[in-house]
């Protein structure tokens, strides 16, 4: 799949700014005033600063409040909702405690549970798509979820919460990867099956529709990059997981607390362009991919 | 509305002979033809006289080599389009509402008014049957020319598709395949015709007709030869006599010959 900068920073930034929405949420850190302002203005920040950075996908965006109507059916419209409804609930719940320094309790757990229901619809868009073996499977909201929360309570300064998530959302990545790799060495759809030819023999493109590109050759069967696949996995997994884990293992300062947001915030970033760098989507059996 | 209706009242689609097609590739420019000039945006093209000419297209040819374990490689012209499925993930997804399917006939549609681009939709689709255009930013896709199949001032002959008026092989059908009766789904059961990746659970409309069997006779099958002539084509000498064969045997004995 194309790794589209505007959905890999997105999915990545909204994600890492609605776990840091929970951990407030919940009271982690207690904060008031002031502080509390920073801590809310960097997650607002990310959260909409993702989701103004996915309106950049859309080719059509006068469109895009009608992206309201089809709850019943589209995550990508559960999504919104669920998004819109997060960050009123949670700018309740900031509202009271940076100008009233009054915490309310049963609205930050109520904001908590639906930025987090947000990172949920967000990974549903893609775990849904049988059309793309490496992401329709449990383990892709597994990973949005536990890197969302770890990488949450990172920003939120919570180390004795940050230390074990992010060990957690770092074996749950190679999880990720480790079925990932076996449903595309193993597909339930292949080029027999496309073309229905299998019973005769082995299929092979002689000769592809066109002569040159086009959008979908651009958007699903994109290949570039993938060479390299090996060497950024493990730049994920150090950035992402090893290196804040250590920083933070040392000792607590801001400055160390910056440089391990930062690594991680890389390593999130590297995470997600190889999620769809790496997606192999079934129309390319079509133009001679696969097996 | 993105909901899927739980039946439709006629499964109205595009019955394809892999058999018959011979990849000319008219029912591409059909199709393209009569779709970018009616209602909806234009099937754009960009930089169509350039060095890298592209574009949209509701219909799309591709051409398979198929090795058989023990005989010649085959070649199949393979015509791909909008399957109109029965469970159509492309229609689910979709956010804005602006894909459907058809209750009275199962035609999928796009309502360009709605759609917002996102293209969620045609990496829902296993086909590859969506594409977005480049010049409008809306999604495309093979509407079974709906515009031409009820359309009452056209001549009976043309309310067809304009992919099957064309097809100079007869290799495209058009009909209900909801009705065991008709034409295109007796074909479908006379000829064994099959659905494209069953297991993505899509339950396609639109059916594929196998290639026949192909006559072997042509290399090393000496038994079974089903070619009635065959026995009469046989060579009737295996090796050059008279003033050919002395020909043959001076030459060889030149300097330079294979000797």
């Amino acid at each position: 799949m194309h790794p589209a900068t505007s959905v890999i920073l997105f999915s990545s930034l909204s994600g890492l700014g609605f776990g840091l929405m929970v951990w407030l949420g919940l009271g982690y850190p207690t904060v008031t005033g002031w502080s509390a302002f920073a801590f809310y203005f960097i997650a607002y920040a990310l959260a909409v600063g993702g989701l103004m950075a996915s309106a950049f996908h859309l080719a059509n965006p006068r469109n895009a409040p009608k992206a309201f109507s089809q709850w019943r059916t589209s995550w990508l419209s559960r999504e919104a909702w669920a998004a819109v409804i997060a960050l009123l609930v949670v700018a309740g719940h900031a509202i009271g405690v940076i100008f009233f320094a009054t915490r309310l309790p049963w609205l930050g757990a109520l904001g908590a549970v639906l930025a987090l229901a947000t990172v949920l619809t967000t990974a549903m868009i893609y775990t849904q798509l049988r059309t793309v073996p490496r992401w329709n499977t449990p383990a892709t909201p597994v990973l949005f979820v536990t890197l969302s929360l770890a990488g949450g309570a990172l920003l939120a300064g919570q180390t004795r919460f940050a230390l074990p998530l992010l060990l957690l959302a770092g074996a749950v990545q190679l999880l990720h990867w480790h079925l990932g790799d076996r449903r595309a060495a193993n597909p339930a759809s292949t080029r027999a099956s496309a073309t229905g030819l299998g019973h005769i023999g082995q299929v092979r493109l002689f000769e592809p529709p066109h002569t040159g590109t086009n959008y979908l050759m651009r958007e699903m069967v994109h290949e570039i990059g993938r060479k390299h696949a090996r060497r950024l996995r493990v730049l994920t997994i150090l950035l992402m997981i090893v290196l804040p884990v250590i920083l933070l293992a040392l000792s607590f300062s801001h400055w160390l607390a910056a440089v391990a947001v930062i690594a991680h915030l890389a390593g999130a970033i590297t995470s997600r362009w190889l999620f769809f760098a790496e997606a192999e989507h079934s129309v390319g059996l079509y133009y001679g991919k696969g097996k | 509305m993105t909901a899927l209706p739980d039946t439709t009242k006629r499964k109205l689609g595009l019955v394809i002979d892999l058999d018959t097609c011979v990849g000319c590739h008219a029912c591409v420019i059909a199709c393209k033809g009569w779709n970018t000039q009616v209602h909806g945006a234009p099937l754009s093209d960009t930089d169509p006289y350039g060095a890298a000419p592209e574009g949209t297209f509701l219909n799309r040819i591709h051409s398979y080599e198929v090795q058989p374990a023990n005989a010649p490689a085959q070649i199949v012209h393979f015509p791909k389009s909008c399957l109109h499925c029965e469970d159509a993930p492309c229609v689910t997804v979709c956010p804005t509402g602006a894909s459907f399917k058809r209750e009275e006939d199962g035609i999928v549609l796009v309502n360009e008014d709605d759609c917002m681009g996102c293209g969620l939709c045609a990496w829902a689709c296993p086909y590859g049957a969506r594409e977005m255009d480049a010049a409008a930013g809306v999604m495309k896709k093979c509407t079974l020319c709906v515009d031409r199949i009820y359309n009452e001032h056209l001549p009976e002959i043309d309310r067809v598709p304009a992919c099957v008026r064309t097809c100079p092989a007869g290799a495209r059908h058009f009909g209900d395949l909801g009705d065991p009766d008709s034409d295109v789904s007796q074909l479908v059961a006379a000829r064994g015709g099959f659905d494209l990746m069953p297991e993505q659970g899509t339950k396609p409309v639109n059916k594929y007709l196998p290639p026949r069997p192909r006559d072997q006779g042509a290399i090393g099958a000496d038994e079974g030869d089903i070619d009635v002539l065959a026995p009469y084509l046989a060579p009737v000498t295996e090796g050059p006599g008279g003033f050919l064969g002395w020909l043959d045997r001076a030459l060889g004995q030149l300097p330079g010959g294979r000797g």
